[in-house]
Parts: C-alpha cells; structure tokens; sequence
C-alpha cells in the first residue's frame, strides 16, 4: 500500500450531498483514497473525484450525518481501492466495500489488486464458443450462452427474475465440467432477496465455491458504485490467477444506474436522457467488458447482469444502454407469467449474439441454427395472426392460420413453460421438433430438406424411446 | 516545452505553463500518458488524454512534443490491428501481457522488416507529388505503391532497387529550389488534416456486397457514404461485418469505435479463415483493423476514426478502392460529448456539443470517388459506413438526424424485422439510396436493361402490400379480394426468397447479381401466373398452396451450377 502523506487538511469549502470540496490539498491525485474525520472522531472514507490545485472534489463513500466545514479533518490515505485476495477467498460473504459479512476473520492476502481493472486488450482475447447448458429451452435452444458471456436478464418488478437465476446458477453446465466458482454482487436489493439468494446457495451446494458482496437497499448508495467493481476484480482473480470458470451475477443493475445518476446530479454534471449521466454508456462498459476469455488461459467470466425494466420500457436509458453493451438479452414478459407460464421469457425480443458460436455440429447438433430459426419464424407469424384474430375474429381466418395459432400456444406452453425441470439440449431440440412436425414441409423454409428429412425421422424413434 | 498538471478531471487535464497549440500531441505526467490539447485559455492547456488518469497527480509535469498526432503510413499496415492512436495491439501485449497499459510509446510499423522496393521511376526523370515512384509486394495479392510525398517535387537524384526497412532512404529528390530530399518509405500524416487530391469525381460504380436487399434496392455507390442507423439487436455489427467481408474494394479498414471487445476478437478470429470471394486469399490480406472497445478510454475513441479515415486515404491516394467501417459513430458521439462536457462547453441538443454536425460532416466529405494527386491521372475511391446506434432505437435523436442529412444512402434497420429473425433487418419502405442516378447507367450496361423495370414492379407490389396490409389488419385476410391475397402471396415470397439472407450460409451469404436477377425474375413470373391463375384452370385453393412456391423458396439451398439448371426447369413449369 502506497502511503500518500500523512498531512491533515482543515480547508472543507462546501459539502452537498456526498461530496465535499477541499481547497489547497497540495498535489492531489486523481482516484486516490481520502479519509475524513468528524468533530467527534467518526471516519469516512472518500475518493478524490477531481483533483484541482485550488479545490479537490470528495466522493464520500457514506453517508455525510454530521459533517461540517470547520472541525472535520481531510487526510489522504493511498493512492488507489484494491482488494485484497487468497484462495480462502471462495465461500466468504462480504459487504459492498468487500469487508466480511459472515463474521468470519478479514482474510490474510495473497495479492492487493486495484479494482478499476484495466481493458483486456482485444487482441489477447479468446474467442468464447463453448455452450453452457443452462437446463432452459428458450436459451438453450434459442438464446444460447456461452462460455465468457455477458447476458443480462431484463425483468420486470414482481416477475421470478430469482428464481430464474438461482436455478440458473444451480444447472450452469459445461460440457466437460472443471472448476466452476460463483461471484454474485448484490447492489441495493432488500434483504429478503439477499437472504433468498444465501439460502439458495446453501441449499445447492454451491456455497462453497461461491463469494457474496452485498450491497443492501439500506447501504450507502455511493457503495453501490463499488460492490460490483469489487466483485468483478474477485472475479478476473479466480478466472485468471486460478483457473476457475466464473459465473457473475450482478444483481440489480438498475441500483446501480440510479445510484450513478444520484452521484451525477450531486456533481452539478450536464444530464443526458432522463437525467442519466452521459458517460453512463462508458462507465457501464467498464463493468460488463470485464468479462470473457484469455488466449491460453483455462478460466472465463461468463456475466449476468439483471436489470429491472423501470415501467417495463425497454427503450429505457438504463435498459438500452445495457443492450447495447452486453452480448445479447433475455427479456421476462408479464403477459406470459399471467399466463402461468415458467420461466416467462420472451423469446422474440430476447437475443444471445454470441450463439453461433456456440452451437452446431459437436457443439451442440448441426440442426440446432435452422431449427431456431425455424421457430422463431413460426412462432413470430403466429403472434402476428393472434393479434389479426384478436381483431377480426378467428372465424375469419384460414385453416393454416389455425395451426399456426395453435402452435403459438403449445409454443409457449410446452417449449418455454416447461416448469421447473431441467431440460437437457437434446430434449429442446426434440420439443422443437415435435412442434414443428405439425406442419407441411412447405410451411418449414428456414430448415434445408436435409435436416427435415433426418429429423422428422428421428423424431418417431425419439418418442417412441422416450416412452 | 512543459508544463505543469493544475488540474485532473477524468480524462481532461489541464496544465498551466506549456506554450502549446491547437492539436498539439503532449506526454502527460510520469507516466507519460498520451494526450491532445482541445483548448487553450490564457496560460492554461487543456488536454484530452488517451489513457486512463487514475492516479495521476497534481504538480506533475507535462511535455509538448510540437506536433499534432500522426499516422505512420508505409508498408507494414496491412493486417495489422491497431488501438485507437495506431499503437500495434500484439506488440502492447508482448510489452505488457493481457491487459492495456499506460503510457507505452511504440512504433506502429515495423523499422525491422526489410521490403522489396521495385522502382518505377529512373534517376533523373522529374516528379511532381502525388507520382509513383515505386512498388512493394506487401501481401500476395497486393502491391503497395510508393509516392512521391505531399508538397515535393523535383528531379531524381538517385533511386534503386533493394531490400529497404522503412526508414531507409529510397530515393532522394532534388526539389525545385535546389534542397535535397531524402524520401523514405515511412510517411506520415497528421489525423485531423484531409489528403489532398486533384479533383472530386462523382461517384458512378456501384459497391458490390452480394447482399440482395443492398445491391438491388438500396445500392451504394464507390466512394459513396451510408449509414446503418438501429436499435441494439438489429444487426448492424452483423452488417457491417458482411460488407467488410464481401465488398468488392480493395481494402477494408474496420473500426470498432466504443463496441464489444469479443466482437473484435471475433473478427480478428475469423477474417484470417474467410477467404475474399474476389481473390480467394484471406481475408485479412486486404484488412486493416482498429479497435478502441467501449471499455478503453474515451478520447482516444474519439481519435480512433481520424486515424482509420487517413490511413483509408492514403491507400486511396494509391488508387484503390477503399471501404471504411466505422462502427459505431454514436460512441464516437458520445466521446465528443463527454470531452465537451467537461470542457464546461454549452450544450445543444442532447448535451451533444453545438459542434457535432459539423465534425460529422468533415468526416463523411472524406468519402469520394477522386482524381488522385500524381500525374498519371489515377482514380481511387473511398466509401465510408457508419453504424449509428440510437438510442431507444429511435432516429429521430441528433447524431442519426445529422448523419442523415450528409449521407447518400439510409439502411434503416428495424426492430420488429428484427424480433422475427428478418435478417438483414433493412426495413424497404424507410431506407433510400440517392446513387440511383449516378449507377443507372452502370446497371444498364452491366446487368440488363430491364434491371430498373424489374425493380420498379417489386417496389411496387411492396408498397400495395404495405396498403393492402392495413385493410386486412381490419377486415381480415379471408376478407380480402382474391387479387389482393395474390399480392400478399407474392410479397411474402419476396420477402422470404429474396429480402431473407443469411450472412452466415456458405451458399446463400454472398448472392452474385446474376442470381439476384434471377430470383427475382422467378418470383415475377411466379407472380404473374398465379395473378392469371384462372386462366390456367386452377382454384385460387391450388394457386395458394402451389407446390413451385416450395421449390422456388428452396432455390437459395442452392450451388450455382444446380441453381441455374433448376431456374431454367421452374420457368418452363410457369409458361
């Protein structure tokens, strides 16, 4: 740890919000560590924000109950926020500063490391295209992950966003297992959903090899800025230093974007859209990118951010800015949980942009790409005649537009709805087939004859295994 | 010339004492980080630094180096991959492993590598700027030619064959005012300064991608400009990767200005194994790539299409056809607004600086189908696309707006297409091309003389289809009069058979004009006779659900010597 001076500063300016401004702070550096002392000797700890010779911007990183201009004192401590790490590291739950939350003791380092964390040079990245079978049709078959992945799942208030995830967590499996860790950031959730998540990391087994930073609803809101950032670098050290395949479950973005926002405007910065911060696209990049995979090195951080969709709007800032960084989206839909349906994913608005390369023959089944998009193309027409026979009345349509609505239901009803049950790929891709196999031929032109002839075959056999 | 650092405020520093000007490159702090100066006040400069600031300290010292920030322009640039100020990214790993570091100063072409520098000129013949003055082999397929610098001219003194590194002397000019000039092959270019050029040509050849919706509906001129504005998820990386790979242009520049690093990865993974469909070697053979990810820092995302563009211009001013891809402007939008605002500049639109048209503009008019400088009167082109990313997916925000006005050619990409996997998503009733003009002589003589004919009849049937779909959605299609259900068949076929390509199909990815014509004159002639279907003795029940609509459908599974034979056999089916 760099000791940066062992000066006390008595020159607070102005305090509004979280920050407080310091004049004549001698050589300030920028990003490096400050503490505060109260009047009756309570510390806090800031961040300079923007180092000037006459007056230096504290971010401070709780909340500032009792600070005033005259008595508080202003030191600088190091140059930088590090975490420190060892192997002991997996199991542990911290707190959004990643100080132990289990009651356990601090751990005894092996390695301090910053947590901003530098960009992975493009060029030194490996190219992520091993499938992980999530046990979920409408992403396996549809929206496939993969290994060193950033997929965000937008969910909607009062949908089963948990459930989905600890489950998800729970069946993750690679082909080929080897090690597999866990880190979950919470940030801002109550503590109902914390604790649902503990349990359920317990329940499974996966405690173990799993590292909890709990930010709470009730935490300091500027921690929210950190946990992930922590979470992440705890992350890359398993990756990367151990070898392990890391599963980040950033929980819920949308706290953390309000979090920026409320920073911002305490900046007096020039807001962008719904007066969100306009650097929010590079400040979220600098969380999502730190995922993916090495050249010649066994481990990968595979993301999963969750947002909430703020009045369920998907053209939201945080929403859209998210999609535009993040290698695809699962989007929840509450018309189809109304419908009882689990997991409610709508998979026409969903995306997974890296399952090319993820899928086809030895990957998964050379058929699987036609086959996706087969059902996309039925199931997208079939929603459009849904809405035609909501207004004209099913009457007025044609025999096939029938078929095409009866597979709509039986769509979503048996190869997304499929409950609690873990699917594996084979089974999804035979579920699609066995809908599929409802129509002609002619009514299937997204599949080549090839591919329709070997598996409507295999189909019969299929089932008649099955049974 | 230094300074000292009085202020650090994320990616802006500002110093007091440097005696700089505008665009001066500068060396920030210990580390000397890599920075521009954006304004000056007083004795104050203002730097936009490339790197990352964190832990940069009041009171450290900044160094000017004198000169704004240049291009090494040479042999050696083709397949590179560059970061966001040309520094090389495979040697930024050999120096300092997986991760980007700070302030590393590194050439951007090799000074080992030796050349084979062939001559075209003799000791003693007289060049003005702009000739050519010799020829490297740099990749099997293509020659690098060596010109005579911007603003020299003169006799050869001496010149010759050899094996040169770049910086070794190739010839030297005696200029008009008795100087010696020694020419090398390394040249340089600062970013922010167009080459020059003799003349402007209107742009009358059309940028053949083998993607059936651009090049028959929407074609892009050589040297023209085209954006691809859309909503994430609609594919305009996926676009602008196609065209990167089945352009016919001599070289391919691609920059990933503030977007996904395994994007990157990924293109660097598979254009060494994507052969050219022109010349059958790799396709990186004839790529340059520059990636600054969202995740490195801003302002040099700012400078990364400044240093794509040049290095577009110099192969260019060789004569060659050069495509640009930038993807995606919005980000370098947003890094214009991110300086701008902490410059504490006032704001228009957005938070968007008032500036923003106007350095989109200076951008675009960069593209152009010109006369290049050097005697032998030699004509390049270079055609710029740039991917737009609205937010919300909604054009009407101001960098789209901007781009829309100083573009010639709109690929609209739509996000409901897109939700239904209509790929690629370019939606035909909002996208326009304004090369129609310039290339229809072209088509004429090239393709056939019904082309525009052909095309006309489709637009056509698209738009009643877009008419007819509006009175159905109320009445219902079984409502409808039997004619008008056949124009819903028929564009559906058109739609399906010939908008629908997969850019990832071996066969149908790159679909040549001749079977372009093709497709849609079979699904014409389809049109005609199920319109006539009476007169044929058919139901309109067998009209519908006529078996050669199966048959045409699977036309594109095709290779073109069962392709053509199997057009052939549907159209005597359909006399």
């Amino acid at each position: 740890m760099e000791k940066l001076s062992t000066f006390e500063y008595r020159t607070i300016k102005k305090v509004c919000g979280p920050l407080v401004f310091v004049g004549g702070i001698k050589d300030p550096v920028y990003g490096s560590l400050v503490e505060i002392e109260l009047y009756d000797g309570t510390r806090r700890t800031g961040q300079i924000i923007d180092a000037g010779e006459d007056i230096v911007v504290i971010q401070v990183f709780e909340e500032n109950i009792g600070m005033d201009l005259e008595r508080t004192k202003v030191r600088l401590i190091e140059k930088e926020l590090r975490l420190e790490v060892s192997p002991q590291i997996l199991g542990r739950i911290f707190d959004g500063r990643a100080k132990p939350k289990d009651g356990l003791p601090e751990l005894i380092p092996e390695k301090s490391i910053p947590i901003s964390g530098s960009a992975i040079n493009p060029y030194s990245r490996d190219v992520p295209v091993d499938f992980i079978e999530t046990g979920f049709s409408a992403i396996d078959g549809l929206n496939t992950l993969v290994r060193g992945q950033k997929l965000p799942i937008f969910s909607l208030a009062g949908l089963p966003a948990n459930k989905i995830i600890s489950q998800l967590v729970k069946q993750a499996e690679v082909k080929g297992e080897e090690r597999f860790a866990v880190v979950f950031a919470g940030m801002g959730i109550p503590f109902r959903e914390a604790s649902f998540f503990l349990e359920s990391f317990q329940t499974s087994g996966k405690m173990e090899n799993t590292v909890v930073f709990l930010n709470l609803a009730a935490d300091p809101v500027i921690e929210r800025l950190l946990t992930p950032r922590y979470a992440l670098t705890c992350a890359e050290y398993l990756a990367f230093d151990l070898d392990f395949h890391v599963l980040v479950v950033l929980h819920d973005m949308t706290n953390y974007c309000e979090a920026l926002r409320q920073i911002s405007s305490s900046k007096e910065e020039i807001p962008g859209r719904r007066g969100y911060p306009g650097y929010m696209y590079t400040d979220l990049a600098s969380l999502y990118e730190r995922a993916g995979r090495i050249k010649k090195k066994p481990g990968s951080i595979t993301q999963i951010p969750i947002l909430t969709m703020p009045q369920d709007d998907i053209t939201h800032p945080i929403v859209d800015l998210t999609g535009y960084i993040t290698e695809g989206q699962i989007v929840l839909s509450r018309s189809l949980y109304q419908k009882g349906i689990y997991p409610p994913i709508d998979v026409l608005p969903s995306l997974s942009r890296l399952m090319n390369q993820g899928i086809g023959e030895g990957k998964t089944r050379e058929d699987h790409r036609q086959l996706a998009n087969q059902l996309y193309a039925t199931y997208s027409h079939g929603i459009d005649l849904r809405k035609l026979r909501d207004i004209v009345g099913v009457e007025a349509l044609s025999e096939m537009d029938k078929k095409y609505l009866k597979f709509c239901d039986e769509f979503e009803k048996e190869f997304i709805g499929q409950g609690e049950s873990r699917r594996s790929i084979e089974e999804t891709l035979m579920t699609g087939w066995r809908l599929l196999a409802e129509f002609p031929t002619s009514e299937l032109r997204r599949i080549s004859r090839k591919f329709l002839e070997t598996y409507l075959e295999k189909l019969k056999d299929w089932w008649k295994w099955r049974e | 010339m230094s300074g000292k650092i009085i202020r650090v405020n994320g990616p802006i520093v500002v110093a007091k004492g440097l005696l700089a000007k505008m665009y001066d490159l500068v060396r920030v702090g210990e580390d000397a980080l890599w920075g521009e100066v954006v304004k000056i006040e007083e004795d104050l400069s203002f730097i936009q630094v490339y790197e990352d600031t964190l832990g940069l300290s009041v009171g450290e010292e900044v160094i000017n180096t004198g000169s704004p920030l240049n291009v090494e322009l040479g042999p050696g640039l083709i397949s590179s991959i560059f970061d966001g100020i040309q520094r090389p990214l495979p040697l930024l790993e050999s120096l300092s492993g997986f991760f980007i570091p700070k302030g590393v100063s590194s050439f951007s072409l090799s000074r080992e590598k030796r050349w084979r520098f062939l001559p075209q000129v003799k000791s003693g013949d007289t060049v003005t700027e702009g000739d050519i003055l010799g020829k490297v082999k740099e990749k099997d397929t293509f020659i690098h030619y060596i010109l005579v610098p911007v603003g020299i001219s003169g006799k050869v003194l001496d010149i010759q064959e050899g094996e040169f590194s770049i910086q070794d002397t190739i010839a030297t000019i005696e200029s008009e005012d008795k100087n010696l000039v020694p020419v090398t092959m390394l040249q340089r270019w600062p970013v922010r300064l167009p080459r020059p050029i003799r003349e402007k040509l209107t742009p009358d050849l059309p940028l053949i991608t083998g993607q059936r919706v651009l090049d028959s509906l929407f074609p892009l001129a050589k040297g023209g400009t085209a954006i691809i504005p859309g909503g994430f998820g609609t594919g305009k990386t996926v676009l602008e990767q196609t065209l990167a790979k089945f352009s016919n242009c001599d070289i391919i520049i691609y920059v990933g200005c503030g977007e996904r690093g395994n994007e990157m990865t990924s293109v660097l993974h598979e254009f060494p194994k994507i052969s050219d469909p022109y010349t059958q070697k790799p396709l990186m053979d004839k790529a340059i790539l520059i990636a600054n990810t969202s995740n490195m820092p801003v302002a040099a995302r700012e400078a990364s299409v400044y240093v794509g563009v040049t290095i577009a211009e110099y192969f260019r001013d060789m004569g060659y056809d050069v495509a640009l891809m930038a993807d995606s402007t919005s980000r370098w939008a947003e890094a214009l607004r991110e300086i701008s605002s902490r410059l504490e500049e006032m704001p228009a639109e957005e938070g968007y600086p008032p500036y923003l048209a106007t350095r989109l503009s200076q951008f675009y008019e960069r593209a152009g189908k010109v006369k290049c400088l050097g005697r032998d009167g030699r004509q390049g082109t270079l055609t710029i696309i740039g991917a737009v990313s609205p937010p919300g997916g909604d054009f009407s925000e101001p960098v789209t707006q901007a781009s829309l006005r100083l573009t010639g050619v709109f690929w609209a990409l739509d996000t409901s297409l897109a939700y239904r996997r209509h790929f690629p998503a370019i939606n035909w009733s909002q996208s326009f091309t304004l090369y129609q003009e310039n290339l229809r002589k072209w088509f004429k003589e090239n393709i056939s003389s019904d082309w525009e004919l052909l095309l006309g009849k489709v637009r056509e049937l698209l738009q009643k289809e877009e008419d007819i779909q509006r009175v159905a959605q109320v009445v219902g299609i079984e409502a409808l009069p039997e004619q008008e259900r056949i124009i819903l068949e028929s564009c559906g076929m058109i739609r399906e058979v010939f908008l629908i390509q997969n850019a990832f199909d071996p066969i149908d990815g790159f679909c040549t004009f001749k079977r372009q014509k093709k497709l849609l004159e079979i699904i014409l002639n389809f049109h005609e006779f199920s319109w006539n279907y009476k007169e044929k003795n058919l139901s309109f029940e067998e009209i519908i659900n006529h078996p050669l609509k199966e048959e045409i459908a699977r036309l594109k599974e095709l290779k073109d010597e069962d392709f053509f034979s199997k057009v052939e056999e549907l159209e005597k089916k359909l006399e």
